[in-house]
C-alpha cells in the first residue's frame, strides 16, 4: 500500500496530538467544569480569579462563558460541575427541579443603561422605569440579548415594572439579537442603539466608540451572582468534593477578599456579599 | 482603515513576543485540525477510491450524499457531536465532551463528506484512464485501488489539504463542543470570536492574520512535501 505523500504529516499530527493531549490529561487531573455567564469572562474577573484558584486549591476551573439559561441547561444534561449565574429566579426553579444542591449568594454588581451620547430619547439621568418608557416611545433603536441569559431575564423583569408588554409592545425599534452581552454592546455601538449592560462587561468593552452610561444606581439594576453544585444524585459523574471545594473557597473571607480585589482603571467590579442571607 | 493597520501591527508585536498561551493556542489549532484531517483522510480516501472504482446498487445516491454534505453547516455538526457527548446523551459515559477529543471528532465529521466527494471526482478520471488495463492485468478491483490512489496522490493531497482548511477555519462546531475553556480547549478561531465579543476588534483581526499566515504555511509546507514525494 502506498498512500504516498500523507504519511508524514499524518503522522506528526498523531504524535503532537498524543502528546498534547497525554500531557493535558496528566495536568487535568485535578480539575471542575464550572458553567457561567459571559459577563464573567468577558469581564476578566476568571482570568484574575482562576489563577488564584488554582495556586490556594490546586484545582483546575475549566470554564463555560455561555450566559445564565444555556449554563443552567448544560448543568442539567450533566456537563458541567458548577453552576456560577445571575438570575435568581432561574437558579431557584433550577434548585426547586432538583438539580442543584444548594445556591450560595456569591457578590453582586449593577446593570447599567447604555446607549447613544448624543441621547436620542433623552433619558440620562432619570430613573430605569422613566427611560424605558422613553426608549419606547422615541424612534431609536433597543438592543436585546434575547438569550434567556441572566440580564436578557432582567431585562424583560424591567420592561414589565416599566408598564411595557414586550412580547406585544415589540416593534423594529426592538432588536432581539440572541446573542452575548459583548456581541449586544459591538451591535448596539455599531447602530447608536440603547442596551442593558452589566458594568462588569461594560468597563471591560473595548469597543465603545459613541457609547456611554446614561442611566445607573437605581436600585432596581441590582445584579446577583449566585453558585451551585450540581446535584450529583442526579448526575453521579459530578465532581461533587473539587465542586464543592471550590464553592467554599469563593463564600470564605479569602475568597470574597479576592473578588472585591479585581479592579480595572482602579474601579472595584464585583462586590462580596456571601454573608448576606436574603441576596 | 487604522483598525486594519493597528491590527496588523498587533499581529506583528504578538508573533515577535510569541506570547506562551498565544502558543499553547496555536499549537492546539493546529494539533485538533491536523488530527481531524487526518482522520477525516484515512476515512474518505478509500471510500471516494471506491465509488470511483467499484459499480454497485446505492452508488449513485452514496455520490450524490457526499456532495450534498459539502455543504453541512459546523454549527449543526456541533450539535450533533454535542446531544451525542453529553452526559444526558448514548455516549455520554466516556466523559469526553468539553475535550480537544471532541473537536476532533466534529472537525472529521465535517471533513469527511469534502475528502470522499474529492478524491471521487478525481479518481474517476484516473480510473477511466488506467482502470481497464489494471483489470486486464489481472488485478481485482480491490488489488487495483492501491495503484489507483497512488496515481492519484496529488488529488489526494488535494482533498487533505481541503479538509484541512475547513477544519481549521472552522469556529460554529468546535466552539460548542469544546466551550472555548481557556488552556483547555480555545483555538485561533474561537479565540477570535471571544475576543470579538469582548469588543477588541483589532486583537481579534491581529489574531485572524496569524490564523491566516499559519494556514498558508501548512498547506505550502503540505504540497512541498507532496512534490518531493512525487518526483522522487
Amino acid at each position: 500500500m502506498n498512500r504516498g505523500p500523507m504519511k508524514m504529516p499524518a503522522f506528526a499530527a498523531l504524535v503532537a496530538t498524543a502528546l498534547l493531549l497525554g500531557g493535558q490529561a496528566v495536568a487535568q487531573d485535578k480539575s471542575i467544569v464550572v458553567a457561567s455567564t459571559t459577563s464573567t469572562q468577558d469581564s476578566g474577573l476568571f482570568g484574575y480569579l482562576l489563577p488564584i484558584v488554582e495556586q490556594k486549591l490546586g484545582i483546575t476551573v475549566k470554564v463555560l462563558a455561555q450566559g445564565t439559561g444555556q449554563a443552567l441547561d448544560t448543568a442539567r444534561r450533566g456537563d458541567a460541575d458548577v453552576v456560577w449565574v445571575h438570575a435568581r429566579s432561574a437558579e431557584e426553579k433550577f434548585l426547586a427541579e432538583g438539580w442543584g444542591v444548594k445556591r450560595y449568594p456569591v457578590m453582586y454588581n449593577d446593570f447599567v443603561l447604555i446607549g447613544p451620547k448624543g441621547d436620542p430619547a433623552g433619558i440620562k439621568g432619570t430613573d430605569i422605569v422613566a427611560a424605558l418608557q422613553a426608549i419606547k416611545a422615541g424612534t431609536a433603536g433597543f438592543v436585546s440579548r434575547g438569550d434567556r441569559s441572566g440580564t436578557h431575564i432582567a431585562e424583560l423583569a424591567l420592561w414589565k415594572e416599566a408598564g411595557v408588554d414586550i412580547g406585544h409592545d415589540r416593534g423594529p425599534w426592538y432588536k432581539e439579537i440572541g446573542q452575548g452581552m459583548g456581541a449586544a454592546l459591538n451591535i448596539a455601538s455599531a447602530t447608536n442603539a440603547y442596551v442593558l449592560s452589566d458594568r462588569a462587561t461594560w468597563l471591560a468593552f473595548k469597543n465603545r466608540r459613541d457609547l456611554a452610561i446614561l442611566v445607573e444606581g437605581d436600585k432596581r439594576l441590582f445584579n446577583q451572582y449566585g453558585v451551585m453544585l450540581v446535584n450529583p444524585a442526579r448526575h453521579p459523574t459530578v465532581k461533587k468534593d473539587l465542586g464543592q471545594q471550590f464553592i467554599d473557597w469563593l463564600i470564605s473571607p479569602d475568597g470574597q477578599r479576592a473578588i472585591s480585589g479585581y479592579t480595572i482603571d482602579g474601579r472595584q467590579l464585583f462586590y462580596p456579599n456571601a454573608n448576606d442571607p436574603d441576596a | 482603515m487604522s483598525d486594519f493597520f493597528d491590527a496588523l501591527d498587533t499581529a506583528a508585536r504578538l508573533i515577535a513576543r510569541l506570547d506562551p498561551e498565544l502558543r499553547d493556542i496555536i499549537v492546539l489549532s493546529l494539533a485538533v485540525s491536523l488530527t481531524a484531517s487526518v482522520c477525516a483522510f484515512l476515512i474518505g480516501a478509500p471510500l471516494g477510491t471506491a465509488l470511483a472504482v467499484y459499480r454497485f446498487r446505492g452508488r449513485g445516491a452514496l455520490i450524490v450524499i457526499a456532495n450534498a454534505l459539502l455543504g453541512l453547516p459546523p454549527v449543526v455538526v456541533g450539535l450533533a457531536v454535542y446531544l451525542l457527548l453529553s452526559r444526558s446523551g448514548p455516549l455520554g459515559s466516556l466523559g469526553i465532551l468539553f475535550t480537544p477529543t471532541a473537536m476532533i471528532i466534529a472537525q472529521a465529521m465535517l471533513g469527511a463528506p469534502i475528502v470522499v466527494a474529492l478524491v471521487h471526482r478525481m479518481m474517476v478520471d484516473v480510473w477511466a484512464a488506467y482502470g481497464d488495463a489494471l483489470l486486464v492485468d489481472g488485478a481485482s478491483r480491490l488489488r487495483a485501488m492501491a495503484p489507483i490512489m497512488s496515481i492519484g496522490r496529488e488529488a489526494l493531497l488535494t482533498a487533505f489539504l481541503a479538509a484541512f482548511g475547513r477544519a481549521i477555519a472552522e469556529v460554529g462546531a468546535i466552539i460548542i463542543v469544546g466551550g472555548n475553556i481557556r488552556g483547555y480547549t480555545r483555538t485561533m478561531t474561537t479565540a477570535i470570536a471571544l475576543e470579538t465579543s469582548k469588543g477588541d476588534l483589532s486583537f481579534a483581526l491581529a489574531l485572524g492574520i496569524i490564523l491566516v499566515i499559519l494556514s498558508m504555511i501548512v498547506s505550502a509546507s503540505t504540497l512541498l512535501v507532496g512534490r518531493s514525494l512525487t518526483i522522487r
